[in-house]
C-alpha cells in the first residue's frame, strides 16, 4: 500500500480506498457469517436448553421418587406423594384413539382428494381441511366443552353403556356414568385436531406416485382401490407411517383443547368415559397452583418425560419421510 | 369358467365401490367438524360481541366487563415475539440455505428445527419458566413474549430457507461476479428475491402464535388490570379464555366466546393473507 501510494501519487487514493474496502467488505462478510452461524446454533442450543433446563427442573422428583415415579398411581399434593402413572396412561390411551380414528379417515380423505374427487374440487376441499389445523386449539377445547361434552353426555355415552357396555371384556371400557367428560371424548376431539396433519403427509405423498407406475396398472384392469392399495401405498409405505408418527407427536402434546374435555381426575379408571387426566392436561392444570418444590419439580418432570416421548415419535416421524425423499431423488 | 370371471369382476367392482364411498364419507366427516365447529365459534361469538369489549378491564367474577388488557397484552407479547423471532429466524434460514445448505450440521439444525415446529408448546413454556421466570423471580410479558418467539422462530427459520434455497444460483453468482460482497448478496439480492415468502413465513408464525395459551400460562400468567409493563405478569386474550370458560359464571362464558370470536376471525385472516401473498407470487412469476 504505501509503496503504491510512492509510485504514482494520481492512482494511490483510488487503489489504497479500493484495497481499504476490500478489507471492510471482507470484515462485513466475516461479520455476517458469525451472526447467522451463531443464530443457526441458537435454533440447536434451544432444543437441547430445553431438555436439560427439564431434567434440571424434575431432578428433584426424579432422585425422590425414582423409577416410582413412572409406576405408581398415587398423586397426593398434600403428603408430597407423586407418581406419574395416571397422567401417563391418560396421554397414551388418548393418543390411541386419536390415531384409530384420524388415520382410517385420514387415509380416506387423501385417497379422495388425489384419486376420485373432481379436478374442481380438489384444491378447495384440501383448503378446507387445512383449515381445521389453524383453528387455535382453545378454540376446539371451548367447542368440547360447551358444546361437544354435553353431546356426549345426551347422545353417544347413554348408547355406549346399553349396548357396548353389555358386551364381555370389552364392556368394561364403556360403562360409566354419562358425564361427557373423559377418555374417549378426547380421543374423538384429538382425532379431529389430527386429522388435517395426516391427511395433508398422505395427500403430498401421494401425489409423488409416478404417473406411469399407476397408468400400467389402469392399463391392467385394475380398479381404483386395486391401483391405491397394491401401488400407491407400497410406494409411499415409509412416507405414509411418517405422516402417522407426525399426528401421533401432535396428539401426545396437545394441552389445551384435552385439559377442556378430559375432566382432569387422578383416579385411574377402566372405563374411557371416566374423566382422566393427561401429561400436558396435569402441567397446565396445575402449574400455577404448585405449593411445594417437589410438586413444581414433579410437574416439570411430566414436562421432560412428555419432551422425550415426543422427540422420539418425531423423530421417526422425520425418518421415514426422509427415506421416500431420498428414493424420490434416486 | 366365464360365470366364475364375471362373479370375480363384480366382486372386484363392489369392493371399488365401497373403498370409493368410504373416502368420501370421510371427507364429509372432516368437513363436518369443520363446519360445527366454526358454526359454534361464530354463532356464540356474534352473540357476545359488544362494545364495551374494547373499552373496559376484564371484570372480577359474575360482573360486566371487556377485554380491552387482554388485547392489550396479547398486541404487545405478539409483537415482542416477532421483533426477537423474525430477525434470528431470518439469520437462522440464511445460515442454513446459504452456508451450510448440504453439511451435516445444516442438515443436524434442520432436523433439530423440524422438531421444534412440531414439538408441545407447554414444553417450551416450561423451558422459558425456568430460564426467565425463576430468574427475575415472578411471571412477566417479557417471559411471555420469548415463550412466543420460541413458537414462531422454527416456521420462520424454515420458510427462510425453503425460499433462499429456491432462488435460482444464477443470481447468486452474477451478483458475485461483480465483486459483491457475499452479505450485501445476501441481504440486497436474495432477501428481495425470498421477501414475499419469508414474510408468509412470519405470518405464519404469527398466526400460531395468537391462539398460543399453554406456554403463556407459565410465563405471562395473567393480570386482571391494565397493565403496560412488560416486567410485571400480563394478561392475553387466549389465558383469560381458559380462565373464563372453565369458571361457572355465564357473563365470563360470553366473554371467553367473544374473545374466541376474534381469535378465531383473526387467525383465519392472517391465513387468507398469507395465501393471497403466496398466490400473487406465483402469478407474478409464471
Amino acid at each position: 500500500m504505501s509503496s503504491d501510494s510512492l509510485v504514482s501519487s494520481s492512482t494511490a487514493p483510488t487503489a489504497s480506498a479500493q484495497n481499504a474496502r476490500a478489507g471492510r467488505d471482507a470484515r462485513t462478510d466475516t461479520i455476517f457469517r458469525t451472526v447467522v452461524t451463531i443464530a443457526g446454533w441458537f435454533v440447536l442450543i434451544t432444543l437441547l436448553g430445553a431438555a436439560f433446563s427439564m431434567l434440571w427442573g424434575g431432578r428433584e422428583a426424579f432422585s425422590t421418587f425414582g423409577w416410582q415415579f413412572l409406576t405408581s398411581t398415587e398423586w397426593d399434593p398434600v403428603n408430597h406423594k407423586f407418581g406419574a402413572f395416571v397422567p401417563i396412561y391418560g396421554t397414551l390411551v388418548t393418543a390411541l384413539i386419536a390415531m384409530l380414528i384420524a388415520v382410517p379417515v385420514s387415509f380416506g380423505i387423501a385417497i379422495f382428494l388425489t384419486e376420485v374427487a373432481p379436478n374442481w374440487m380438489r384444491g378447495p376441499v384440501a383448503a378446507a381441511i387445512e383449515l381445521l389445523a389453524g383453528i387455535p386449539s382453545i378454540i376446539y377445547g371451548m367447542w368440547g366443552l360447551f358444546v361437544f361434552v354435553p353431546f356426549m353426555a345426551e347422545h353417544v355415552i347413554p348408547w355406549l353403556n346399553a349396548n357396548l357396555g353389555q358386551w364381555p371384556v370389552i364392556g368394561a371400557l364403556f360403562r360409566g356414568p354419562p358425564l361427557g367428560m373423559g377418555m374417549l371424548t378426547a380421543g374423538i376431539v384429538l382425532a379431529i385436531m389430527v386429522i388435517p396433519f395426516v391427511s395433508s403427509v398422505m395427500r403430498d405423498v401421494f401425489l409423488t406416485v409416478p404417473v406411469r407406475l399407476k397408468e400400467s396398472a389402469y392399463a391392467l384392469g385394475g380398479t381404483t382401490w386395486e391401483v391405491v392399495w397394491d401401488i400407491v401405498l407400497p410406494f409411499t409405505r415409509s412416507a405414509v407411517i411418517g405422516g402417522v408418527f407426525l399426528g401421533l407427536g401432535r396428539a401426545l402434546g396437545e394441552t389445551m383443547a384435552v385439559t377442556f374435555v378430559l375432566g382432569n381426575s387422578h383416579l385411574l379408571s377402566a372405563s374411557l368415559l371416566q374423566p382422566g387426566n393427561s401429561i400436558a392436561a396435569t402441567i397446565a392444570n396445575e402449574f400455577t397452583e404448585a405449593d411445594s418444590d417437589i410438586y413444581l419439580s414433579s410437574l416439570i418432570a411430566l414436562g421432560f418425560l412428555l419432551f422425550v416421548v415426543t422427540f422420539i415419535v418425531l423423530a421417526i416421524a422425520k425418518l421415514m419421510l426422509k427415506r421416500l425423499a431420498m428414493r424420490e431423488g434416486n | 369358467m366365464s360365470a366364475l370371471s364375471e362373479k370375480l369382476y363384480a366382486r372386484r367392482r363392489f369392493k371399488n365401490a365401497v373403498a370409493l364411498s368410504l373416502s368420501f364419507a370421510a371427507t364429509v366427516f372432516g368437513l363436518f367438524w369443520l363446519v360445527w365447529i366454526l358454526w359454534t365459534a361464530f354463532s356464540n361469538g356474534v352473540a357476545a360481541l359488544k362494545p364495551s369489549l374494547f373499552t373496559q378491564m376484564t371484570p372480577p367474577p359474575g360482573s360486566d366487563g371487556g377485554l380491552l388488557n387482554a388485547f392489550f397484552g396479547s398486541l404487545m407479547m405478539s409483537l415482542l415475539a416477532v421483533v426477537i423471532g423474525t430477525p434470528i429466524g431470518i439469520a437462522a434460514g440464511t445460515y442454513l440455505a446459504e452456508y451450510a445448505r448440504k453439511s451435516a450440521i445444516g442438515e443436524t439444525i434442520r432436523f433439530v428445527n423440524d422438531i421444534l415446529l412440531s414439538a408441545p408448546s407447554i414444553v417450551l413454556g416450561l423451558f422459558v419458566y425456568t430460564l426467565v421466570v425463576r430468574q427475575m423471580g415472578h411471571f412477566s410479558g417479557l417471559a411471555g413474549g420469548i415463550a412466543l418467539a420460541l413458537i414462531i422462530l422454527p416456521v420462520v427459520v424454515r420458510t427462510t430457507d425453503e425460499m433462499l434455497q429456491l432462488v435460482p444460483s444464477q443470481m447468486r453468482e452474477a451478483a458475485l461476479s461483480l465483486g459483491v460482497p457475499q452479505w450485501k448478496v445476501t441481504v440486497q439480492v436474495l432477501y428481495r428475491s425470498a421477501m414475499s415468502g419469508i414474510l408468509t413465513g412470519v405470518l405464519l408464525g404469527l398466526a400460531r402464535i395468537s391462539g398460543e395459551t399453554a406456554p403463556l400460562l407459565f410465563t405471562a400468567l395473567n393480570n386482571q388490570y391494565w397493565s403496560s409493563d412488560m416486567l410485571q405478569p400480563m394478561a392475553s386474550v387466549p389465558v383469560v379464555i381458559f380462565q373464563y370458560a372453565m369458571s361457572p359464571y355465564d357473563s365470563w362464558h360470553s366473554l371467553a366466546w367473544a374473545g374466541a370470536f376474534m381469535v378465531t376471525v383473526f387467525v383465519l385472516l392472517l391465513s387468507l393473507v398469507s395465501r393471497a401473498i403466496i398466490l400473487r407470487k406465483k402469478v407474478h412469476n409464471d
